[in-house]
C-alpha cells in the first residue's frame, strides 16, 4: 500500500517535469513540423540561468520567496532570446525543407549550444537549492514529501489548463488551430504565418527554459543535463501524439507511472521502461494516442 | 553513359590505404579504424538515407556487433576475428529484423523518433545489466587470426582487416545499389505509391534495406571493438547515432566511397578540436554540420560530382 501511495506520488512528480519540457517540444511540432533537438538546450539553459541567479539573490539574504519569481522570469528572459535568436537565424531559411533536415539543423543548434552552455558556466555544478529547502516538507501518513514537488504538480497542471484554454478559447488559439490544420489556406484567409511561427517557437522555447529552471533547485546543475531529458520528452510527445496537449499530459502521466513503478518494483529495468512503454503505444497506435487521422496528400 | 568503374577504383584505393598502412604512424592507424569502423554504419545509412528515412537510432545494431564480440570474447573466450566479424553482422542483422518490423511502417519524424526509442532501450538494458559490463562496459582480449596472435604490428593489422573489410562492404553496397531493389530506394522516397504499382512491397523492401544497414552497423560495431578493445553503452547512446547521421551529411549519399571520406574527415576533426580545443569541439562539430546543410546540401561528394560536370562540359567546348 504504501508503495503504491509512493508509485503514484513519485510518478505524479516526474511525469509534471516531463510533462513541462514536452510541453514546448509538442507545440512546437504540433504548429511548425519541426521535431526541435535544440529543446534540451533550452532546457539546460533554463537550469543553469536560474541556478545562478537563484545562487546570487541567495546571497542578498533577501525573502526566499523571490527565488521563484526569478525561475520564471529568467526562464522567460532566456526562452525570448535563444528562442527568438534561433527561429530568426537557422530556422527561418529552411522553413521549406524537409521535416528531417530541419531535425538536423536544431541538432547541430543543439551540439553548438551545449558548447555554448559550458563557455558560459564552466563545467562544475551549480546548487540553487534554496527555494526547494524554503518550502519546507509534509508527511502525509509515513511518507515525507516535498512541498516543492506538490508545487511543481500544480505548476505542471495548471500550466497544462492554460495551454489548453489558450488553444481552444484564444484568438491565438484560432489562428494556431487554423495553421496547424492547414498552412497555405491560413495564408490564404491573411493569417501571418510567419509571425504565427515566431511566437510559437519562443512560447516553445520559453517552456523548454521553464523545464530547466523548475528542476534546477531540485538537482545540481550540470553539463550534460540536456542530452538525457530531450530523449524523454520525445517519448512523452510521441506517446500522446505529436502536436497535442492532452496527449502530452496522457504521455507524461504513463511515463512517469512506469518510471515510477519500475524504480520501486524492477530497479534494473528504470531506464528502459519509458522507452518501452512507447514503443509499445507506437505499434499499437502508430501516430501516438491523440492524433487525428490525416488524409493523404499527394 | 560512361563504364562503372567504382569498384576498379575502390580497390585501387584499398591497395593506396594498405600500402600507407606501413608507414604511417600508429596512432594514424588507429583512427583511420574508428573512422572505417563508422563508415561501414554510415555505408548502410547512405542506403536508408536514398529511402528517405534517417534513423537517430542506428548505435542500436552498433552496439549489438559491438557486445556480440565483447560477450563471446567475455564467456565462450573466442578471440577468432573472422568468426567474431561474422557473428557481429549477424547480430545486427537480426537486431534490425526484430526492430524492423515496427520501423518498417514509418516514415519521416516518426521513424527518427522509433529508432531512437529502441536504441535508447538498449542502451537501458546495457548500463542496468551487470552480466553485460554495466556502465563500466567490458574490456576485449586481443583478437587472433586464424590461431595467430600478432603482438607486436597488432594496429597495423586490425588496420588492413579493416580495410579489407571496408573494401568488401562498400564493394557490396555498390553491387546492391545498382539491382533493381537498390535502384528502388530512391523512389521510395520520392512516391512509395508508384513502386508499389510497380509490383513491390515497400514494406518489404524498407524491411531488406534495413536489415542491411543493421548488418553493415553490426560489422562497424565490431571493427570498432577490435581496435578499442573496450565496449560501454555509450555506443548504444543516441549521441553516438547523431554521429552517423553527421558523417551521412557531412559526406553526401553520391557514392559508396564517400562514407569512407566522411568518416576519416569526421575523426580527423574530433581529434583535432580535441586536442586544441576540446571546449569548443562541438561547435565546431555543429558549425561544420550546419555548413554543410546549409551550402554544400549533396555532401562533400557533391564537391567530386561537381569538379567532373566542370570537366566533362569543357571537354564537350
Amino acid at each position: 500500500m504504501l508503495t503504491l501511495m509512493a508509485i503514484i506520488i513519485d510518478g505524479l512528480v516526474y511525469a509534471s517535469w516531463v510533462f513541462v519540457v514536452a510541453l514546448g517540444l509538442t507545440l512546437i511540432f504540433g504548429v511548425m513540423k519541426i521535431l526541435n533537438v535544440a529543446h534540451g538546450a533550452f532546457y539546460s539553459f533554463g537550469a543553469y540561468g536560474a541556478a545562478s541567479l537563484i545562487g546570487l539573490y541567495s546571497q542578498t539574504g533577501l525573502p526566499v520567496a523571490g527565488g521563484f519569481a526569478i525561475i520564471i522570469f529568467s526562464a522567460i528572459g532566456i526562452g525570448l532570446v535563444l528562442g527568438f535568436a534561433l527561429e530568426r537565424v537557422l530556422l527561418r531559411p529552411m522553413y521549406d525543407h524537409d521535416e528531417v533536415v530541419l531535425v538536423l539543423v536544431t541538432y547541430s543548434a543543439f551540439l553548438m549550444m551545449e558548447d555554448v552552455l559550458r563557455l558560459i558556466w564552466g563545467s562544475g555544478a551549480y546548487f540553487a537549492y534554496q527555494p526547494f529547502v524554503a518550502v519546507g516538507f509534509v508527511e502525509i501518513g509515513e511518507m515525507v514529501i516535498s512541498n516543492y514537488d506538490l508545487l511543481l504538480v500544480g505548476f505542471a497542471f495548471s500550466l497544462g489548463a492554460a495551454g489548453w484554454w489558450l488553444l481552444t478559447h484564444s484568438r491565438f488559439g484560432h489562428i494556431l488551430t487554423a495553421v496547424i490544420h492547414d498552412r497555405e489556406m491560413a495564408t490564404s484567409f491573411g493569417v501571418n504565418v510567419v509571425k504565427v511561427f515566431v511566437i510559437t517557437f519562443v512560447l516553445g522555447a520559453i517552456l523548454g527554459a521553464l523545464g530547466g529552471a523548475v528542476t534546477a533547485p531540485k538537482v545540481s546543475v550540470t553539463p550534460g543535463m540536456g542530452v538525457e531529458v530531450i530523449v524523454l520528452a520525445f517519448a512523452v510527445v510521441a506517446i500522446g501524439g505529436m502536436g497535442s496537449i492532452t496527449g502530452a499530459m496522457i504521455g507524461a502521466v504513463m511515463v512517469g507511472l512506469a518510471r515510477a513503478a519500475a524504480v520501486h518494483l524492477f530497479p534494473e529495468i528504470e531506464l528502459f521502461v519509458i522507452y518501452a512503454v512507447m514503443a509499445g503505444v507506437l505499434a499499437w497506435r502508430p501516430e501516438g494516442l491523440f492524433t487525428r487521422v490525416q488524409a493523404r496528400k499527394i | 553513359m560512361t563504364k562503372d568503374r567504382t569498384i576498379a577504383i575502390l580497390m585501387s584505393v584499398a591497395c593506396l590505404a594498405v600500402a600507407l598502412g606501413f608507414v604511417l604512424p600508429e596512432w594514424m592507424l588507429f583512427l583511420a579504424n574508428i573512422a572505417i569502423g563508422k563508415a561501414l554504419v554510415v555505408l548502410g545509412l547512405l542506403l536508408l538515407w536514398r529511402c528517405g528515412v534517417v534513423p537517430f537510432g542506428q548505435a542500436l545494431f552498433f552496439a549489438g556487433g559491438g557486445y556480440a564480440v565483447g560477450l563471446l570474447g567475455l564467456y565462450f573466450g573466442l578471440t577468432d576475428i573472422f568468426l567474431l566479424t561474422v557473428v557481429a553482422a549477424l547480430v545486427g542483422g537480426v537486431l534490425s529484423a526484430l526492430a524492423g518490423l515496427l520501423l518498417a511502417r514509418y516514415r519521416g519524424i516518426f521513424f527518427t523518433m522509433l529508432s531512437m526509442a529502441f536504441s535508447m532501450i538498449l542502451y537501458g538494458v546495457l548500463v542496468k545489466t551487470e552480466a553485460l559490463g554495466s556502465t563500466d562496459g567490458i574490456g576485449l582480449k586481443r583478437v587472433t587470426l586464424m590461431g595467430w596472435k600478432p603482438d607486436e604490428h597488432f594496429e597495423l593489422a586490425m588496420y588492413i582487416f579493416a580495410v579489407l573489410l571496408g573494401l568488401i562492404s562498400s564493394a557490396a553496397m555498390h553491387v546492391y545499389l545498382q539491382s533493381v531493389p537498390g535502384r528502388l530506394a530512391e523512389p521510395i522516397r520520392g512516391n512509395e505509391v508508384r513502386v508499389e504499382y510497380l509490383g513491390m512491397s515497400v514494406r518489404r523492401l524498407m524491411h531488406l534495406n534495413l536489415i542491411i544497414a543493421g548488418v553493415f552497423a553490426g560489422l562497424g560495431g565490431a571493427v570498432t571493438a577490435f581496435s578499442v578493445g573496450h565496449i560501454d553503452p555509450e555506443m548504444a547512446y543516441w549521441t553516438t547515432s547523431g554521429g552517423f547521421v553527421f558523417i551521412t551529411i557531412l559526406a553526401g549519399t553520391g557514392s559508396v566511397l564517400a562514407p569512407f571520406v566522411g568518416a576519416l574527415m569526421f575523426e580527423v576533426i574530433r581529434t583535432l578540436a580535441f586536442a586544441y580545443v576540446p571546449e569548443y569541439w562541438q561547435i565546431i562539430l555543429g558549425g561544420a554540420l550546419l555548413a554543410s546543410i546549409f551550402f554544400l546540401p549533396g555532401g562533400l561528394w557533391s564537391l567530386f560530382t561537381m569538379l567532373k560536370e566542370r570537366q566533362s562540359n569543357d571537354a564537350n567546348h
